[in-house]
């Protein structure tokens, strides 16, 4: 984290300092002219003093104008900052010009309407640079998606709140709810499936859209490496599940990094997952045909019966799959141990036999 | 030195297809079964990738049938239309008999020194084993393969749960032939002190009248008693069957092992890990 020297936030403001509330009341011009005021003895003071840089403005300066929750800027839109909420935000301790880094500089106020845009990967720059290769980035920077979210769309602006915090944009519990504000259509449907359910009811490992889509390095959902790496994370929580997908003919060419066959959402869905007993579930025994149907076209009932989740050492749900594997343990251990023992044996006797014959 | 004549042109070509179709069907198969390891991923791609692989196994699982009815189909003209029941049994039959039973103690006894080596005739019991391990491996890995080939065709008729089982005695019974194939027949017919580095009979299809007598005693006399032997005697073959048989023995003695050795590894690796503890 980078920041102002302490000198700088706490530097006594002139006379703005002690008028903080007084101002209250003042018309936005009158304002202005007492801002322009202040910039004035700043500026002098600044010339007066060894640096020749002016000193840049503390976070009451800037209060002076933003506290008002009344103020609006030229096109309507409001400038104003509750200093409250900014104190008790995990930005808190910081100045204003730590992120509106051109204000820092500036020795006229008013400023422009149109500030530079807040750098966050100034100081959080391994997650601006997982961003910048995001599809929200790609969207928002190379497709001129203007919709398309940046940091503070996310993590809100003077109220940012780590995700620890309950209350924060981005906990745990609120994730959804956040990228629902865009993809509202995706949000409803996680709502109605069985993660989303777990999560309404405080389930601490229903998974939210961060854990499958990550937070910052969000990739295109349809791309091969995206399908391939979802995989292991549904098998974070589904370890038997994933386990008994590896050893299916879909588990092996998904294992090999291979998406033409089905891996976990081609079946099961990937925002709506229901209970197999809920009739709306793609596996539930209903659905099966046309599910399977999808990429088999063909599939029948009896070609429904095969278990894509078949587990070789189950006894009670895999009988006829659990005596082949025994039985082929059984010959492969006979041949090799028979053949093994027996071309050791002859290998040894024929070594003997040459060395005999070479005499 | 007169040579005789052990297969005839046929049986060697179809032995080069059946070569041929088993290394294509096992390095596209196996990375199916080890699709955990990486090699199995980098093979994978190195074929060409799902569907590559998927067509190279397909079309060495059609050669490979191709060369099995070839060869029942001559052996059943043989039975059928020559009505020759030495095809069924005796000594030029491939059928088990109780000969082979006394030839494998006798051979297990010679390895101990306390008897004399048996006086194998033209098909020896390890030779009948590998005949019809093929044979057994056709109908388990044929039928099976043919089973997830076809799925949707062949679930009008069997249960869903039958590809499950087909899945895992597909792989099971691959993994033992690839395993037999790559190390127990590669020293019995060529690794053996007395045939290595190779045998070449399989390519040229002639044995020499000294090896005929050392080896198989039994048909040597048998065929001399009968006055057959002069019948089997055969010129040399070419001259460039022997330097490419060396060639391609080469080549196919290279890949097996090094597929046996990624294999062996790639299976003893998690009990070595787990009996050394973590690797510090």
């Amino acid at each position: 984290m980078t920041g102002l020297p302490a000198e700088a936030r706490t530097r006594e403001g002139g006379c703005l300092t002690t008028g903080d509330r007084a101002l209250r009341g003042l018309t936005m011009f009158s304002r202005f002219v007492l801002a322009l005021a202040a910039a004035g003895l700043i500026s002098t003071a600044a010339a007066a003093g060894q640096s020749a840089a002016p000193k840049p403005p503390a976070n009451e300066d800037c209060l002076t104008c933003h506290s008002d929750a009344d103020a609006k800027r030229a096109d309507g839109r409001t400038i104003a900052v509750d200093a409250k909420r900014f104190e008790g935000s995990t930005h808190g301790p910081m100045a204003c010009v730590d992120c509106h880094a051109d204000l820092a500089t500036l020795v006229e106020f008013p400023h422009a309407d149109t500030l530079a845009k807040v750098a966050c990967a100034a100081c959080h720059d391994d997650i601006g640079s997982q961003y910048h290769d995001s599809i929200h980035a790609w969207a928002k920077e190379k497709a001129g998606l203007n919709v398309a979210p940046a940091c503070a769309d996310c993590h809100g602006r003077h109220d940012i709140a780590k995700k620890t915090d309950p209350a924060s944009r981005v906990a745990r519990a609120n994730i959804p709810s956040t990228c629902g504000r865009c993809h509202d259509g995706i949000k409803k449907k996680y709502d109605a499936g069985v993660h989303g359910a777990a999560l309404a009811k405080g389930d601490p490992r229903a998974p939210v859209c961060a854990d499958c889509h990550t937070a910052h390095s969000i990739k295109r959902a349809d791309t091969e490496a995206w399908r391939l790496s979802v995989t292991a994370e549904c098998g974070s929580c589904h370890i038997e599940s994933q386990r008994t997908f590896r050893d299916t003919f879909h588990g092996q060419v998904t294992s090999l990094g291979f998406v033409r066959v089905a891996a976990c959402a081609d079946c099961h869905g990937a925002h709506d997952i229901y209970r197999r007993s809920d009739a709306r579930s793609t596996v539930s025994p209903a659905r099966l045909v046309t599910t399977c149907g999808r990429c088999h076209a063909d599939a029948n009932a009896g070609f429904v019966q095969y278990d894509p989740h078949a587990d070789r050492v189950n006894k009670a749900l895999n009988p006829t799959l659990y005596y082949a594997g025994k039985f082929m343990n059984l010959l492969l251990l006979g041949v090799f141990a028979f053949f093994g023992i027996h071309t050791a044996l002859w290998l040894r006797r024929a070594i003997v036999a040459r060395r005999e014959a070479g005499r | 030195m007169t040579l005789y004549r052990r297969f005839d042109a046929v049986d060697r070509g179809l032995h080069v297809a059946l070569m041929a179709s088993f290394l294509g069907l096992a390095v596209s198969g196996l990375p199916l079964l080890f699709a955990a390891s990486a090699w199995a991923s980098t093979l994978a791609h190195a074929l060409g990738g799902f569907h590559m692989a998927g067509l190279l196994h397909r079309t060495s699982a059609l050669l490979l049938i191709g060369v099995f009815a070839v060869h029942l189909a001559r052996v059943g003209t043989r039975l059928v239309v020559d009505r020759d029941l030495g095809v069924l049994w005796g000594p030029s039959s491939m059928v088990p008999q109780p000969r082979d039973a006394r030839d494998l103690i006798g051979h297990l006894k010679w390895f101990f020194g306390r008897g004399p080596r048996p006086r194998f005739d033209r098909y020896t019991y390890w030779e009948k084993f590998d005949y019809m391990a093929v044979f057994w491996g056709m109908g388990i890995i044929g039928g099976s393969g043919l089973m997830l080939w076809f799925p949707t065709v062949f679930a009008r008729v069997v249960p869903g749960w039958l590809f499950n089982v087909a899945t895992l005695i597909h792989g099971e019974e691959a993994l033992l032939a690839v395993g037999f194939i790559f190390t127990i027949h590669f020293f019995n017919t060529h690794m053996r002190p007395e045939k290595f580095p190779m045998d070449p009979v399989i390519f040229t299809g002639r044995v020499s009248e000294e090896e005929l007598r050392e080896e198989r005693p039994d048909e040597y006399d048998r065929l001399r008693a009968a006055g057959r032997l002069d019948q089997q005697a055969v010129g040399p073959a070419p001259d460039w069957i022997l330097p490419a048989a060396r060639v391609v023995a080469a080549v196919v003695l290279t890949i097996g092992f090094a597929v046996v050795a990624i294999i062996v590894v790639t299976l003893l690796t998690p009990i070595v890990l787990t009996f050394s503890g973590p690797i510090r």
